[in-house]
């Protein structure tokens, strides 16, 4: 089969003006597995590339021959020269070259890290693109001398970087705090219209994805709930376990996690382009403190759709575990009483409360990171990650704290 | 020779005195010094690199000088501390060398913004002033568009419409020839020597392109890789001509050697 289909290779490709007919695949097909056979087929009369040393009176030269193409044949050199560069070359049986020939002279120049080699004899667009490479550019670019690094070196940089890392939280903290109290004073200025397109962002726009979450949330938590309450023949109680677990824990914590990955990282993202691209700088130049105009807003929206989602998220997840309380034979009317009973309205403030913090942590996360980006697209892409991962910690640590003060004021 | 003679401390709009400029251990610029006068347009000149966009950064107050002063009509601006610095910013107008435009506004939202912060203007005039700016860079007609629905040139063109919203006593424009087709670059000269001339700005530029230079510029600084030092001040069509600093005659010439100087008059 493969024989017959490299025959019939072979009869196509011997015309050239039918080669365009060969599908594509066939002839990968002959030049993975037949490669003498497309050497033969490409270059039928092509003389391989030769580089000679020889030898005239006291001068060294190299001459060189042949088609230096990409794809052909391995360059062969023949007699040594020791370590000594050519004086002159030998170009009167040189064929056409691509890339490869002043490739080759480059690296054999640069092994003997010759300043000025001699050129003599090379074909003039050849020397001129030899005389382009060799050329030494003086020094174009300022830049910093790499430093030597010791093991100290690198543990000194290393806390310093941690030790900067909290005095720019720090210092980003008191900015925002200043910022909040310039607006409290009403003194803060930003776009009322930036405002409620991110309230319109982070809100709005969210309600899908927290919808879907949270209700499979509240799916799994009823499954799981059930198949042990069944046991006990407390099915019924699945409903409470719904309800508190959704309203105090889950509700929140999953909506924070959501918006620290729609969100969060959308403000990084937004803030660290605005930075590359020198936008913060214009604000500045303008008397436009970017903390007013831009960390404000997006503070401000998040702790008013926080909470607000929060609520949403726990009804959809309680709406959850009902329509899996239906399926185990709950009625939902009962399911609904329970719930009502087990989830007060303490324990409902106690889930929205905690979502006011985590919206601040998640919008200074993603704001945080987008003003300390680099000028780059890919500290852009950096920091929208550090953003994700530093709220998403922040939220569990806070939400663990939380747990341990509630248990301890033993609400 | 216009201006170049005129620079005494009094006059200065600026003065940058022993200026040096690093980020963290790594200097960019060491011992900077020179002045510039009122109605001058000035240009920073050197290799890529050198440090020109820096310059400007610490000329507008974004960084803080590593050592050294930078004076504004002869107070010390980098004294000042960074809240009370509004007075002299307000004053400024820079174009940033990619331009710097807020995306999410368009044009006229762009240029309108400052006026709109900083003028009491009814928003009928704030409106024409927007188009009268645009229409002094060419743009007539962009103003809804957005900055990522216009060229890389249309860009620097309405970043220096927005430098301009504020009728700044001195321009900043980083490079704002590069990207601009001849005819434009021209247009742009044009534009300089005219707010100059009718506006009485002072214009500092950062700008690579020659002809440019000699046909605006009366004055100019050379900043110098190999030293990370200022190679020379002065008129740029001077220093082409009678520098004692090869590197600055090599950079006006185009790198085509030229020989030593003939002296100097004075
Ligand atoms: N944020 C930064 N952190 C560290 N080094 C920087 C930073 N920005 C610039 N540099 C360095 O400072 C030097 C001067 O940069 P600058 O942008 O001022 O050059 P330039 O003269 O404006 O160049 P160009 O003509 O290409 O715009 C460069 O060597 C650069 O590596
Ligand atoms: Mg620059």
């Amino acid at each position: 089969m493969i024989a017959e289909r490299m025959r019939h290779n072979l009869q196509v490709s011997a015309t050239s003006t039918m080669m365009k007919i060969v599908p594509h695949w066939s002839w990968r097909l002959v030049s993975r597995d037949y490669p003498a056979i497309m050497c033969f087929m490409t270059a039928p009369e092509a003389t391989p590339p030769r580089a000679l040393w020889l030898r005239d009176g006291g001068r060294v030269l190299l001459d060189l021959s042949g088609e230096w193409r990409r794809g052909g044949t391995e360059p062969v050199i023949e007699g040594e020269a020791g370590d000594r560069l050519p004086e002159a070359y030998v170009t009167d049986g040189l064929g056409t070259f691509d890339s490869t020939l002043p490739a080759f002279l480059l690296a054999m120049i640069r092994r003997m890290e010759a300043a000025e080699p001699p050129l003599e004899g090379l074909p003039p667009n050849l020397h001129g693109l030899m005389e382009l490479a060799l050329a030494v550019p003086e020094e174009i670019e300022a830049r910093g001398e790499p430093e030597e690094s010791t093991p100290i070196k690198v543990l000194g940089a290393a806390s310093m970087n941690v030790w900067a890392g909290v005095r720019s939280i720090n210092e980003f903290t008191g900015q925002s705090m200043l910022s909040l109290g310039r607006f409290m004073a009403g003194r803060a200025r930003f776009r009322p219209r930036d405002f409620w397109m991110i309230v319109e962002d982070c809100g709005a726009k969210a309600l899908p994805i927290v919808s879907l979450i949270s209700f499979l949330i509240g799916l799994i938590l009823a499954f799981v709930g059930n198949v042990q309450l069944a046991n006990f023949g407390a099915s019924l109680y699945v409903a409470d376990l719904v309800g508190i677990a959704m309203v105090r824990e889950m509700g929140v914590v999953m909506t924070a996690i959501i918006m620290s990955g729609r969100t969060g990282a959308a403000f990084a993202a937004h803030l660290g382009s605005m930075k590359a691209n020198q936008e913060i700088d214009a604000l500045r130049t303008f008397g436009f403190d970017p903390f007013d105009f831009l960390v404000l807003p997006r503070m401000l929206a998040l702790v008013l759709m926080m909470p607000l989602l929060t609520v949403y998220s726990n009804i959809i997840g309680i709406l959850g575990g009902m329509l899996v309380g239906a399926a185990v034979g709950i009625p939902p009317i009962l399911y609904w009483n329970e719930t009502l009973s087990i989830v007060t309205l303490e324990n409902a403030f106690l889930g929205v409360f905690k979502s006011v913090f985590f919206g601040i942590v998640i919008a200074m996360c993603g704001c945080l990171q987008g003003m300390h980006a680099g000028n780059s697209s890919a500290a852009v892409g950096l920091a929208t990650t550090r953003a994700v991962v530093a709220s998403i910690s922040a939220i569990i640590v806070l939400d663990s704290a939380f747990a341990a003060i509630f248990t301890i004021l033993d609400i | 020779m216009p201006g170049s003679t005129s620079h005494s401390p009094a006059k200065a709009k600026i003065a940058v005195r022993d200026l040096t400029m690093a980020y963290g251990s790594f200097v960019v610029m060491r011992d900077l010094n020179f002045e510039v006068a009122e109605k001058d347009i000035f240009v920073i000149m050197g290799g890529s690199g050198c440090g020109k966009s820096t310059l400007l950064r610490h000329l507008i107050g974004l960084r803080e000088p590593a050592k050294g002063s930078i004076l504004f009509e002869g107070e010390d601006f980098t004294a000042t501390p960074a809240a009370e610095r509004g007075r002299f910013i307000r004053r400024m107008g820079v174009m940033y060398q990619s331009g710097a435009l807020w995306s999410s506004l368009t044009l006229a939202e762009n240029i309108a913004m400052p006026l709109e912060e900083h003028t009491q203007l009814p928003p009928g005039t704030i409106r024409e002033l927007v188009s009268y700016k645009l229409a002094l860079v060419g743009l007539s007609g962009y103003e809804e568009y957005y900055p990522a629905q216009i060229s890389g040139g249309m860009n620097k063109r309405a970043g220096i419409a927005r430098a301009m919203a504020l009728d700044p006593d001195i321009l900043f424009l980083d490079e704002p020839g590069a990207g601009l087709d001849p005819l434009s670059s021209r247009r742009l000269d044009d534009l300089i020597l005219r707010l100059r001339d009718s506006l009485g700005s002072t214009i500092v530029i950062v700008t690579h392109e020659l002809a440019s230079i000699f046909a605006i510029a009366n004055h100019s600084i050379f900043l110098d890789t190999a030293t990370r030092a200022q190679g020379a001040t002065g008129n740029p069509a001077d220093l082409r001509d009678h520098s004692e600093n090869p590197a600055v005659r090599l950079f006006l010439h185009r790198g085509e050697e030229t020989e030593a100087p003939a002296p100097i008059r004075s």
